[in-house]
Protein backbone atom coordinates (compact mmCIF):
# COMPACT_ATOMS: atom_id res chain seq x y z
CA UNK A 1 0.00 0.00 0.00
CA UNK A 2 1.57 3.28 -0.85
CA UNK A 3 -0.06 5.20 1.96
CA UNK A 4 2.32 8.44 1.15
CA UNK A 5 0.49 8.33 -1.91
CA UNK A 6 -3.28 8.69 -0.67
CA UNK A 7 -1.93 11.10 2.07
CA UNK A 8 -0.56 13.20 -0.68
CA UNK A 9 -4.01 12.92 -2.55
CA UNK A 10 -6.14 13.73 0.55
CA UNK A 11 -3.86 16.90 1.58
CA UNK A 12 -3.70 18.54 -1.93
CA UNK A 13 -7.45 17.97 -2.23
CA UNK A 14 -8.55 19.28 1.03
CA UNK A 15 -6.01 21.97 0.43
CA UNK A 16 -7.91 22.58 -2.59
CA UNK A 17 -11.10 22.58 -0.28
CA UNK A 18 -9.29 24.85 2.48
CA UNK A 19 -8.51 27.79 -0.46
CA UNK A 20 -11.96 28.31 -1.51
CA UNK A 21 -13.13 27.82 1.96
CA UNK A 22 -15.71 30.80 2.12
CA UNK A 23 -17.28 29.41 -1.08
CA UNK A 24 -17.08 25.59 -0.13
CA UNK A 25 -19.20 25.78 3.32
CA UNK A 26 -20.85 29.70 2.94
CA UNK A 27 -22.83 28.54 -0.15
CA UNK A 28 -24.60 25.20 1.59
CA UNK A 29 -25.24 26.75 4.76
CA UNK A 30 -26.90 30.18 3.28
CA UNK A 31 -29.32 28.02 0.92
CA UNK A 32 -30.24 25.98 3.79
CA UNK A 33 -31.09 28.79 5.39
CA UNK A 34 -33.22 30.28 2.54
CA UNK A 35 -34.76 26.95 2.76
CA UNK A 36 -35.56 26.84 5.60
CA UNK A 37 -37.28 29.85 5.44
CA UNK A 38 -39.32 28.98 2.60
CA UNK A 39 -40.35 25.68 3.49
CA UNK A 40 -39.91 25.59 6.98
CA UNK A 41 -41.72 29.12 8.52
CA UNK A 42 -43.21 30.42 5.59
CA UNK A 43 -44.78 27.68 4.48
CA UNK A 44 -44.64 24.98 7.34
CA UNK A 45 -46.09 27.32 9.51
CA UNK A 46 -49.03 26.28 7.63
CA UNK A 47 -48.76 22.56 7.08
CA UNK A 48 -49.88 19.78 9.25
CA UNK A 49 -47.53 17.84 10.99
CA UNK A 50 -46.37 14.98 9.55
CA UNK A 51 -46.29 11.68 11.63
CA UNK A 52 -46.39 14.02 15.03
CA UNK A 53 -43.61 15.82 13.30
CA UNK A 54 -43.35 19.67 12.54
CA UNK A 55 -43.04 20.05 8.90
CA UNK A 56 -39.63 22.44 9.23
CA UNK A 57 -38.77 19.48 11.48
CA UNK A 58 -39.43 17.19 8.96
CA UNK A 59 -37.51 18.71 5.47
CA UNK A 60 -34.27 18.34 7.48
CA UNK A 61 -33.21 14.97 7.18
CA UNK A 62 -33.90 15.27 3.24
CA UNK A 63 -32.50 18.59 2.68
CA UNK A 64 -29.28 17.43 4.57
CA UNK A 65 -29.25 15.14 1.34
CA UNK A 66 -29.92 16.67 -1.17
CA UNK A 67 -27.35 19.42 -0.59
CA UNK A 68 -24.92 16.37 0.47
CA UNK A 69 -25.55 13.99 -2.39
CA UNK A 70 -25.26 17.12 -4.74
CA UNK A 71 -21.83 17.96 -2.99
CA UNK A 72 -20.66 14.50 -2.95
CA UNK A 73 -21.27 14.00 -6.64
CA UNK A 74 -19.78 17.56 -7.77
CA UNK A 75 -16.84 17.31 -5.69
CA UNK A 76 -15.87 14.02 -6.88
CA UNK A 77 -16.23 14.39 -10.66
CA UNK A 78 -14.65 17.57 -10.19
CA UNK A 79 -11.66 16.14 -8.80
CA UNK A 80 -11.13 13.60 -11.18
CA UNK A 81 -12.25 15.71 -14.25
CA UNK A 82 -9.84 18.48 -13.91
CA UNK A 83 -6.35 16.47 -13.53
CA UNK A 84 -8.15 14.84 -17.06
CA UNK A 85 -8.36 18.52 -18.62
CA UNK A 86 -5.15 19.93 -17.27
CA UNK A 87 -3.11 16.83 -18.09
CA UNK A 88 -1.82 15.91 -14.49
CA UNK A 89 -3.50 12.61 -14.59
CA UNK A 90 -0.65 11.13 -16.25
CA UNK A 91 1.68 12.07 -13.57
CA UNK A 92 -0.91 9.65 -11.40
CA UNK A 93 -0.92 7.54 -14.28
CA UNK A 94 2.72 6.99 -13.99
CA UNK A 95 3.30 6.97 -10.30
CA UNK A 96 3.55 3.58 -8.37
CA UNK A 97 -0.36 3.68 -7.02
CA UNK A 98 -2.76 1.44 -7.31
CA UNK A 99 -6.25 2.70 -8.49
CA UNK A 100 -7.55 1.60 -5.13
CA UNK A 101 -5.25 4.09 -3.33
CA UNK A 102 -6.31 6.51 -5.91
CA UNK A 103 -10.01 5.85 -5.77
CA UNK A 104 -8.80 6.14 -1.41
CA UNK A 105 -7.66 9.43 -1.70
CA UNK A 106 -9.66 10.88 -3.93
CA UNK A 107 -13.05 9.25 -2.31
CA UNK A 108 -12.01 9.97 1.30
CA UNK A 109 -11.31 13.83 0.32
CA UNK A 110 -14.73 14.49 -1.62
CA UNK A 111 -16.52 12.75 1.82
CA UNK A 112 -14.96 14.75 4.18
CA UNK A 113 -15.81 17.57 2.37
CA UNK A 114 -19.41 16.48 2.00
CA UNK A 115 -19.53 15.54 5.63
CA UNK A 116 -18.43 18.81 7.01
CA UNK A 117 -20.73 20.41 4.82
CA UNK A 118 -24.17 17.98 6.40
CA UNK A 119 -22.92 18.38 9.29
CA UNK A 120 -23.13 21.98 9.44
CA UNK A 121 -26.50 22.14 7.94
CA UNK A 122 -27.79 19.58 10.82
CA UNK A 123 -26.44 22.75 13.21
CA UNK A 124 -27.15 25.63 11.60
CA UNK A 125 -30.93 23.75 11.44
CA UNK A 126 -30.60 22.89 14.98
CA UNK A 127 -30.89 26.84 15.51
CA UNK A 128 -33.79 27.33 13.42
CA UNK A 129 -36.30 24.41 14.46
CA UNK A 130 -36.44 21.09 16.89
CA UNK A 131 -34.37 18.33 16.09
CA UNK A 132 -33.84 15.38 18.35
CA UNK A 133 -31.93 12.91 16.88
CA UNK A 134 -33.12 9.18 17.96
CA UNK A 135 -30.33 7.05 16.64
CA UNK A 136 -27.34 9.69 16.10
CA UNK A 137 -24.95 5.85 15.39
CA UNK A 138 -27.26 4.97 12.15
CA UNK A 139 -27.62 8.76 11.38
CA UNK A 140 -23.95 9.27 10.95
CA UNK A 141 -23.67 5.76 9.63
CA UNK A 142 -26.25 6.59 6.77
CA UNK A 143 -24.66 9.91 6.16
CA UNK A 144 -21.42 8.54 5.91
CA UNK A 145 -22.54 5.63 3.57
CA UNK A 146 -24.45 8.36 0.90
CA UNK A 147 -21.22 10.60 0.98
CA UNK A 148 -19.32 7.80 -0.38
CA UNK A 149 -21.71 6.31 -2.85
CA UNK A 150 -22.52 10.12 -4.08
CA UNK A 151 -18.67 10.50 -4.23
CA UNK A 152 -18.17 7.11 -6.50
CA UNK A 153 -20.66 7.84 -8.71
CA UNK A 154 -19.12 11.58 -8.67
CA UNK A 155 -15.83 10.09 -9.63
CA UNK A 156 -17.62 7.44 -12.22
CA UNK A 157 -19.16 10.76 -14.09
CA UNK A 158 -15.66 12.50 -13.53
CA UNK A 159 -13.92 9.93 -15.75
CA UNK A 160 -16.75 9.58 -18.30
CA UNK A 161 -17.51 13.45 -18.83
CA UNK A 162 -15.94 15.05 -22.16
CA UNK A 163 -16.41 18.36 -21.21
CA UNK A 164 -17.89 20.31 -18.20
CA UNK A 165 -21.36 20.81 -19.21
CA UNK A 166 -21.43 16.74 -19.31
CA UNK A 167 -20.41 16.86 -15.36
CA UNK A 168 -23.46 18.87 -14.51
CA UNK A 169 -26.05 16.52 -16.93
CA UNK A 170 -26.43 13.64 -13.95
CA UNK A 171 -26.55 16.12 -10.93
CA UNK A 172 -29.16 18.55 -12.85
CA UNK A 173 -31.30 15.87 -15.12
CA UNK A 174 -30.77 12.80 -12.58
CA UNK A 175 -30.15 13.16 -9.44
CA UNK A 176 -31.68 16.33 -8.45
CA UNK A 177 -35.42 15.36 -9.66
CA UNK A 178 -34.67 11.85 -8.19
CA UNK A 179 -33.98 13.80 -4.59
CA UNK A 180 -37.06 15.44 -4.92
CA UNK A 181 -39.23 13.51 -5.98
CA UNK A 182 -37.70 10.80 -3.58
CA UNK A 183 -39.76 12.13 -0.77
CA UNK A 184 -37.05 15.12 0.38
CA UNK A 185 -40.01 17.18 1.28
CA UNK A 186 -42.67 15.03 1.28
CA UNK A 187 -43.68 11.53 3.44
CA UNK A 188 -44.35 9.51 0.13
CA UNK A 189 -47.32 8.21 1.77
CA UNK A 190 -49.32 11.56 1.03
CA UNK A 191 -49.38 10.19 -2.56
CA UNK A 192 -51.82 8.46 -4.56
CA UNK A 193 -51.17 5.03 -4.05
CA UNK A 194 -50.28 4.54 -7.99
CA UNK A 195 -47.29 7.11 -7.68
CA UNK A 196 -46.32 5.52 -4.28
CA UNK A 197 -45.67 2.49 -5.97
CA UNK A 198 -43.90 3.99 -9.01
CA UNK A 199 -41.76 6.19 -6.32
CA UNK A 200 -40.13 3.19 -4.78
CA UNK A 201 -38.22 2.39 -8.00
CA UNK A 202 -36.76 5.77 -7.05
CA UNK A 203 -33.24 4.59 -5.25
CA UNK A 204 -32.92 8.16 -3.27
CA UNK A 205 -36.31 6.72 -1.28
CA UNK A 206 -34.26 4.32 0.60
CA UNK A 207 -31.78 6.78 1.24
CA UNK A 208 -34.28 9.40 2.84
CA UNK A 209 -36.34 6.94 4.67
CA UNK A 210 -33.38 5.09 6.08
CA UNK A 211 -31.99 8.42 6.57
CA UNK A 212 -35.36 10.29 8.40
CA UNK A 213 -35.63 6.74 10.40
CA UNK A 214 -32.18 7.43 12.39
CA UNK A 215 -33.63 10.87 12.77
CA UNK A 216 -37.15 10.49 14.14
CA UNK A 217 -37.70 6.37 14.28
CA UNK A 218 -40.14 6.16 11.58
CA UNK A 219 -39.71 5.90 7.83
CA UNK A 220 -41.69 5.22 4.54
CA UNK A 221 -40.06 2.22 3.99
CA UNK A 222 -38.73 -0.77 6.10
CA UNK A 223 -35.34 0.57 7.40
CA UNK A 224 -33.77 -2.86 6.45
CA UNK A 225 -34.41 -1.94 2.56
CA UNK A 226 -32.90 1.04 2.91
CA UNK A 227 -29.65 -0.14 4.34
CA UNK A 228 -29.58 -2.68 1.63
CA UNK A 229 -30.31 -0.13 -1.13
CA UNK A 230 -27.35 2.01 -0.12
CA UNK A 231 -25.49 -0.79 0.16
CA UNK A 232 -25.96 -2.21 -3.04
CA UNK A 233 -25.97 1.24 -4.66
CA UNK A 234 -22.30 1.62 -2.78
CA UNK A 235 -21.38 -1.69 -4.51
CA UNK A 236 -22.48 -0.95 -7.56
CA UNK A 237 -20.68 2.40 -8.15
CA UNK A 238 -17.37 0.46 -6.98
CA UNK A 239 -17.88 -1.99 -9.20
CA UNK A 240 -18.39 0.17 -12.41
CA UNK A 241 -14.98 2.04 -11.06
CA UNK A 242 -12.91 -1.35 -10.85
CA UNK A 243 -14.03 -1.76 -14.67
CA UNK A 244 -13.22 1.54 -15.69
CA UNK A 245 -9.69 0.92 -14.28
CA UNK A 246 -9.00 -2.41 -15.72
CA UNK A 247 -10.80 -1.74 -18.98
CA UNK A 248 -8.21 1.92 -18.95
CA UNK A 249 -12.02 3.60 -20.28
CA UNK A 250 -11.60 7.04 -21.57
CA UNK A 251 -7.89 7.16 -19.29
CA UNK A 252 -5.82 4.78 -20.99
CA UNK A 253 -6.61 4.48 -24.65
CA UNK B 1 26.04 -3.77 -21.07
CA UNK B 2 23.92 -4.16 -18.94
CA UNK B 3 19.76 -3.56 -20.17
CA UNK B 4 17.84 -1.15 -18.09
CA UNK B 5 14.96 -1.33 -20.18
CA UNK B 6 13.92 -3.61 -22.74
CA UNK B 7 11.11 -3.34 -25.28
CA UNK B 8 9.83 -6.25 -27.23
CA UNK B 9 7.27 -5.94 -30.02
CA UNK B 10 5.12 -3.64 -28.25
CA UNK B 11 2.57 -2.34 -30.38
CA UNK B 12 -0.30 0.16 -29.80
CA UNK B 13 -3.41 1.12 -32.18
CA UNK B 14 -5.60 3.86 -30.19
CA UNK B 15 -9.55 3.35 -30.34
CA UNK B 16 -9.95 5.30 -33.28
CA UNK B 17 -7.32 3.09 -35.25
CA UNK B 18 -4.19 4.75 -35.42
CA UNK B 19 -1.68 2.34 -35.17
CA UNK B 20 0.99 4.61 -33.18
CA UNK B 21 3.73 2.03 -32.74
CA UNK B 22 4.02 -1.09 -34.29
CA UNK B 23 6.12 -4.00 -33.26
CA UNK B 24 9.06 -1.97 -31.59
CA UNK B 25 11.91 -3.40 -30.27
CA UNK B 26 14.44 -1.24 -28.03
CA UNK B 27 16.99 -1.75 -25.96
CA UNK B 28 18.24 0.55 -23.63
CA UNK B 29 21.48 0.74 -21.74
CA UNK B 30 21.73 1.36 -18.23
CA UNK B 31 23.64 5.09 -17.38
CA UNK B 32 23.21 5.91 -21.12
CA UNK B 33 21.97 9.26 -22.93
CA UNK B 34 19.49 7.77 -25.92
CA UNK B 35 17.63 10.24 -28.41
CA UNK B 36 14.91 9.23 -29.69
CA UNK B 37 14.62 10.95 -32.75
CA UNK B 38 11.56 11.21 -35.21
CA UNK B 39 9.59 13.35 -36.90
CA UNK B 40 6.23 14.90 -35.33
CA UNK B 41 3.79 12.06 -34.85
CA UNK B 42 6.73 9.21 -35.22
CA UNK B 43 5.32 7.62 -31.63
CA UNK B 44 7.93 9.06 -29.53
CA UNK B 45 5.26 10.03 -26.83
CA UNK B 46 3.50 6.65 -27.19
CA UNK B 47 6.05 4.66 -26.35
CA UNK B 48 7.18 6.81 -23.25
CA UNK B 49 3.20 6.58 -22.50
CA UNK B 50 3.43 2.62 -23.12
CA UNK B 51 6.67 2.09 -20.65
CA UNK B 52 5.25 4.68 -18.22
CA UNK B 53 1.80 3.57 -17.29
CA UNK B 54 0.14 6.42 -18.70
CA UNK B 55 -1.63 4.41 -22.18
CA UNK B 56 -2.03 0.39 -22.59
CA UNK B 57 -0.35 -0.94 -24.69
CA UNK B 58 -2.09 -3.43 -27.13
CA UNK B 59 0.78 -5.69 -27.69
CA UNK B 60 4.30 -6.47 -26.31
CA UNK B 61 6.07 -6.62 -23.41
CA UNK B 62 8.02 -4.56 -21.09
CA UNK B 63 10.78 -4.78 -18.50
CA UNK B 64 12.63 -2.07 -16.39
CA UNK B 65 15.34 -3.06 -14.37
CA UNK B 66 14.10 -6.64 -14.96
CA UNK B 67 10.35 -6.32 -14.10
CA UNK B 68 7.41 -6.41 -16.25
CA UNK B 69 5.76 -3.05 -16.45
CA UNK B 70 2.28 -4.11 -15.96
CA UNK B 71 3.01 -6.98 -13.06
CA UNK B 72 5.32 -5.24 -11.13
CA UNK B 73 3.96 -1.63 -11.75
CA UNK B 74 5.15 -0.30 -8.19
CA UNK B 75 9.13 -1.66 -8.77
CA UNK B 76 9.49 -0.56 -11.88
CA UNK B 77 7.57 3.25 -11.70
CA UNK B 78 9.23 3.90 -8.74
CA UNK B 79 12.23 4.37 -10.85
CA UNK B 80 11.40 6.14 -13.11
CA UNK B 81 11.04 10.19 -13.57
CA UNK B 82 9.29 11.67 -16.26
CA UNK B 83 9.32 14.94 -18.05
CA UNK B 84 5.95 15.06 -20.29
CA UNK B 85 5.85 16.96 -24.32
CA UNK B 86 2.89 19.23 -22.52
CA UNK B 87 2.87 21.06 -19.32
CA UNK B 88 0.76 19.88 -17.17
CA UNK B 89 0.34 21.33 -13.92
CA UNK B 90 -2.03 22.62 -11.08
CA UNK B 91 -2.50 26.85 -11.57
CA UNK B 92 -3.06 27.79 -8.23
CA UNK B 93 -0.86 25.38 -6.14
CA UNK B 94 2.88 26.32 -4.78
CA UNK B 95 6.11 25.51 -6.52
CA UNK B 96 7.13 23.69 -3.39
CA UNK B 97 3.49 22.16 -2.99
CA UNK B 98 3.36 20.54 -6.58
CA UNK B 99 7.07 19.41 -6.36
CA UNK B 100 6.63 17.60 -2.63
CA UNK B 101 3.47 15.98 -4.32
CA UNK B 102 5.21 14.35 -6.77
CA UNK B 103 7.71 12.85 -4.14
CA UNK B 104 4.66 11.50 -2.07
CA UNK B 105 3.53 10.49 -5.39
CA UNK B 106 6.17 8.16 -5.94
CA UNK B 107 6.19 6.81 -2.63
CA UNK B 108 8.38 8.78 -0.75
CA UNK B 109 8.43 10.76 2.90
CA UNK B 110 9.32 14.30 2.10
CA UNK B 111 12.98 15.44 2.38
CA UNK B 112 13.19 19.31 2.51
CA UNK B 113 16.97 19.47 2.09
CA UNK B 114 16.57 17.02 -1.24
CA UNK B 115 13.86 19.30 -2.52
CA UNK B 116 15.94 22.42 -1.97
CA UNK B 117 19.15 20.94 -3.77
CA UNK B 118 16.71 20.19 -6.49
CA UNK B 119 14.96 23.79 -6.51
CA UNK B 120 18.03 25.54 -6.11
CA UNK B 121 19.68 23.96 -9.15
CA UNK B 122 16.65 24.38 -11.30
CA UNK B 123 16.49 28.16 -10.53
CA UNK B 124 13.38 27.91 -9.05
CA UNK B 125 14.27 28.65 -5.16
CA UNK B 126 13.11 32.08 -4.79
CA UNK B 127 10.28 31.02 -6.60
CA UNK B 128 9.40 28.05 -3.94
CA UNK B 129 6.10 30.21 -2.54
CA UNK B 130 4.88 31.52 -5.67
CA UNK B 131 1.87 29.77 -7.60
CA UNK B 132 2.25 28.30 -11.04
CA UNK B 133 0.31 30.68 -12.24
CA UNK B 134 2.81 33.44 -11.92
CA UNK B 135 5.51 31.74 -13.60
CA UNK B 136 6.63 31.96 -16.69
CA UNK B 137 7.14 29.38 -19.37
CA UNK B 138 10.42 28.51 -18.56
CA UNK B 139 10.29 28.16 -15.05
CA UNK B 140 7.52 25.78 -15.56
CA UNK B 141 9.10 23.54 -17.64
CA UNK B 142 11.73 23.74 -14.85
CA UNK B 143 9.16 22.58 -12.41
CA UNK B 144 7.70 19.65 -14.32
CA UNK B 145 11.49 18.89 -14.57
CA UNK B 146 11.63 19.32 -10.63
CA UNK B 147 8.54 17.06 -9.92
CA UNK B 148 10.54 14.19 -12.03
CA UNK B 149 13.69 14.54 -10.38
CA UNK B 150 11.26 14.64 -7.06
CA UNK B 151 12.01 10.73 -5.96
CA UNK B 152 15.29 10.81 -7.65
CA UNK B 153 14.86 8.31 -10.35
CA UNK B 154 17.54 5.82 -11.91
CA UNK B 155 15.58 6.24 -15.30
CA UNK B 156 14.58 9.63 -16.77
CA UNK B 157 12.51 10.01 -19.58
CA UNK B 158 12.45 13.45 -21.60
CA UNK B 159 9.57 14.34 -23.68
CA UNK B 160 10.94 17.33 -25.98
CA UNK B 161 12.64 19.00 -23.50
CA UNK B 162 13.84 21.82 -25.63
CA UNK B 163 11.31 22.37 -28.03
CA UNK B 164 10.64 25.90 -28.61
CA UNK B 165 12.58 27.23 -26.04
CA UNK B 166 15.41 29.28 -27.56
CA UNK B 167 19.26 28.75 -28.05
CA UNK B 168 20.49 29.67 -24.46
CA UNK B 169 17.58 27.52 -22.45
CA UNK B 170 18.52 24.95 -25.08
CA UNK B 171 22.54 24.97 -23.69
CA UNK B 172 21.16 25.07 -20.53
CA UNK B 173 19.32 22.26 -20.91
CA UNK B 174 21.83 19.82 -22.68
CA UNK B 175 23.97 20.98 -19.70
CA UNK B 176 21.60 20.19 -16.99
CA UNK B 177 20.97 16.77 -18.64
CA UNK B 178 24.75 16.07 -18.73
CA UNK B 179 25.17 16.64 -15.14
CA UNK B 180 21.99 14.38 -14.12
CA UNK B 181 23.72 11.39 -16.36
CA UNK B 182 26.63 11.84 -14.31
CA UNK B 183 25.26 10.63 -11.27
CA UNK B 184 24.60 7.62 -12.88
CA UNK B 185 20.61 7.84 -14.15
CA UNK B 186 20.05 6.73 -17.55
CA UNK B 187 18.08 9.28 -19.85
CA UNK B 188 15.98 9.09 -22.50
CA UNK B 189 15.33 11.92 -24.30
CA UNK B 190 13.12 12.60 -27.47
CA UNK B 191 13.66 15.20 -29.77
CA UNK B 192 13.03 16.33 -33.76
CA UNK B 193 16.31 18.17 -33.49
CA UNK B 194 18.74 16.08 -35.07
CA UNK B 195 21.94 18.87 -33.56
CA UNK B 196 20.47 17.85 -30.02
CA UNK B 197 20.81 14.44 -30.63
CA UNK B 198 24.54 14.76 -32.05
CA UNK B 199 25.44 17.35 -28.58
CA UNK B 200 24.33 14.87 -26.46
CA UNK B 201 23.40 10.97 -27.15
CA UNK B 202 25.50 8.41 -26.83
CA UNK B 203 23.02 6.47 -28.92
CA UNK B 204 20.47 7.98 -31.61
CA UNK B 205 17.71 5.59 -32.67
CA UNK B 206 15.56 6.87 -35.67
CA UNK B 207 11.77 6.29 -35.17
CA UNK B 208 8.94 7.28 -38.07
CA UNK B 209 5.74 6.12 -38.52
CA UNK B 210 5.56 3.92 -35.43
CA UNK B 211 8.88 2.16 -36.61
CA UNK B 212 11.84 1.95 -35.24
CA UNK B 213 14.26 2.15 -38.06
CA UNK B 214 17.78 1.69 -36.65
CA UNK B 215 19.66 2.15 -33.26
CA UNK B 216 22.80 3.08 -33.21
CA UNK B 217 25.93 4.78 -31.38
CA UNK B 218 26.32 8.28 -32.12
CA UNK B 219 29.97 7.85 -33.23
CA UNK B 220 28.90 5.38 -35.99
CA UNK B 221 26.45 7.20 -37.58
CA UNK B 222 28.77 10.00 -37.45
CA UNK B 223 30.73 7.70 -39.51
CA UNK B 224 27.89 6.93 -41.85
CA UNK B 225 28.02 10.91 -41.86
CA UNK B 226 31.43 10.89 -43.63
CA UNK B 227 29.72 9.23 -46.41
CA UNK B 228 30.00 11.70 -48.92
CA UNK B 229 28.37 12.08 -52.71
CA UNK B 230 30.64 12.25 -55.49
CA UNK B 231 29.41 13.57 -58.71
CA UNK B 232 31.69 12.78 -61.68
CA UNK B 233 31.13 14.71 -65.03
CA UNK B 234 31.72 12.58 -68.34
CA UNK B 235 32.68 14.16 -71.44
CA UNK B 236 29.77 11.83 -73.01
CA UNK B 237 26.46 9.89 -71.92
CA UNK B 238 27.02 6.48 -70.65
CA UNK B 239 24.97 3.64 -69.72
CA UNK B 240 24.87 3.27 -65.82
CA UNK B 241 23.39 0.08 -65.37
CA UNK B 242 26.62 -1.37 -66.95
CA UNK B 243 27.96 -0.17 -63.29
CA UNK B 244 25.61 -0.20 -60.60
CA UNK B 245 25.92 -3.77 -60.04
CA UNK B 246 29.40 -3.47 -58.81
CA UNK B 247 29.72 -0.04 -57.57
CA UNK B 248 27.34 1.94 -55.53
CA UNK B 249 26.41 4.80 -57.82
CA UNK B 250 22.91 6.61 -56.89
CA UNK B 251 20.21 6.16 -59.67
CA UNK B 252 18.25 9.21 -58.40
CA UNK B 253 16.14 11.28 -60.69
CA UNK B 254 18.74 13.88 -61.26
CA UNK B 255 21.33 11.79 -62.41
CA UNK B 256 21.53 12.09 -66.05
CA UNK B 257 23.59 9.89 -68.75
CA UNK B 258 26.43 12.67 -68.24
CA UNK B 259 26.99 12.52 -64.47
CA UNK B 260 27.34 9.71 -62.12
CA UNK B 261 26.82 9.90 -58.81
CA UNK B 262 29.17 7.73 -56.53
CA UNK B 263 28.27 7.29 -52.68
CA UNK B 264 31.72 7.65 -51.42
CA UNK B 265 32.32 5.30 -47.97
CA UNK B 266 35.24 6.52 -45.49
CA UNK B 267 38.32 4.67 -47.40
CA UNK B 268 36.28 3.46 -50.31
CA UNK B 269 38.82 0.89 -51.85
CA UNK B 270 36.51 0.59 -54.93
CA UNK B 271 36.26 3.72 -55.58
CA UNK B 272 39.93 3.94 -57.33
CA UNK B 273 38.73 0.59 -59.04
CA UNK B 274 35.46 2.68 -60.36
CA UNK B 275 37.77 5.59 -62.34
CA UNK B 276 39.99 2.92 -63.14
CA UNK B 277 37.15 0.86 -64.87
CA UNK B 278 35.46 4.02 -66.28
CA UNK B 279 39.27 5.06 -68.23
CA UNK B 280 39.88 1.67 -69.22
CA UNK B 281 36.06 2.10 -71.06
CA UNK B 282 37.28 5.04 -72.80
CA UNK B 283 35.56 7.70 -70.72
CA UNK B 284 36.86 10.79 -70.49
CA UNK B 285 36.23 12.56 -67.24
CA UNK B 286 35.92 16.29 -67.57
CA UNK B 287 35.23 16.94 -63.96
CA UNK B 288 34.58 15.79 -59.89
CA UNK B 289 32.73 17.40 -57.45
CA UNK B 290 32.50 15.98 -53.80
CA UNK B 291 29.42 16.86 -51.11
CA UNK B 292 29.65 15.74 -47.63
CA UNK B 293 25.88 13.68 -46.60
CA UNK B 294 24.55 15.87 -43.20
CA UNK B 295 22.87 14.14 -40.63
CA UNK B 296 20.37 15.65 -41.61
CA UNK B 297 20.56 14.24 -45.06
CA UNK B 298 21.71 10.42 -43.50
CA UNK B 299 18.20 10.68 -41.47
CA UNK B 300 15.90 11.87 -44.19
CA UNK B 301 17.18 9.05 -46.44
CA UNK B 302 16.91 6.90 -43.76
CA UNK B 303 13.24 8.32 -42.80
CA UNK B 304 12.24 8.01 -46.43
CA UNK B 305 12.97 4.52 -47.35
N1 LIG C 1 -4.92 9.64 -27.76
C1 LIG C 1 -4.73 9.41 -29.07
N2 LIG C 1 -5.73 8.93 -29.83
C2 LIG C 1 -5.53 8.68 -31.15
N3 LIG C 1 -4.38 8.87 -31.79
C3 LIG C 1 -3.34 9.35 -31.09
C4 LIG C 1 -3.45 9.65 -29.69
N4 LIG C 1 -2.26 10.11 -29.26
C5 LIG C 1 -1.44 10.10 -30.34
N5 LIG C 1 -2.09 9.65 -31.43
C6 LIG C 1 -1.50 9.46 -32.79
O1 LIG C 1 -0.44 8.55 -32.70
C7 LIG C 1 0.64 8.95 -33.52
C8 LIG C 1 1.90 9.11 -32.70
O2 LIG C 1 1.76 10.22 -31.84
P1 LIG C 1 2.85 10.66 -30.81
O3 LIG C 1 3.32 9.47 -30.06
O4 LIG C 1 2.31 11.78 -30.01
O5 LIG C 1 4.02 11.19 -31.78
P2 LIG C 1 5.31 12.05 -31.44
O6 LIG C 1 5.43 12.16 -29.96
O7 LIG C 1 6.44 11.29 -32.05
O8 LIG C 1 5.13 13.37 -32.08
C9 LIG C 1 0.19 10.20 -34.22
O9 LIG C 1 -0.32 9.84 -35.48
C10 LIG C 1 -0.90 10.74 -33.34
O10 LIG C 1 -1.84 11.47 -34.09
MG1 LIG D 1 5.47 13.78 -28.81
Amino acid sequence: MNIQAIKAIYIFEMSRTIRTLVQSIASPVISTVLYFIVFGSAIGSRMENISDVSYGSFIVPGLILLTVSLQSLSNASFSIYFPRFIGTINELLSAPVSYTEIVIGYISAAVTKSMIIGLIILITASFLVDISIQHPIWMICILFLSCVAFSLMGFIVGIWAKNFEQITIIPDLIITPLVFLGGSFYSITLLPEFWQKVTLFNPIVYLISGFRWAFFGNSDVYIGYSIFAIITFTLICLLIIWRIFSTGYRIKN
Amino acid sequence: MKNIIEIKNLSKKFVDGTEALSSVNLDIHDGEIIALLGPNGAGKTTLISAVCGITNMSSGSVQVAGFDVKKDYRKTRSIIGLVPQEIALQPFEKVIDVVRYSRNLFGFKNDDKYIEDILKRLLLWEKKDKRIVELSGGMKRRVIIAKALSHNPKILFLDEPTAGVDVDLRIDMWQLIKEIRAKGTTIILTTHYIEEAQEIADRISIINKGKILLTEKKTELIEKMGQKVISIVLSEAINHTKYSDEFDIINDAESNQHIIHYNYLKSDKNFDRFITTLKNDGHVINNIETKEKSLEEIFLDIVSK
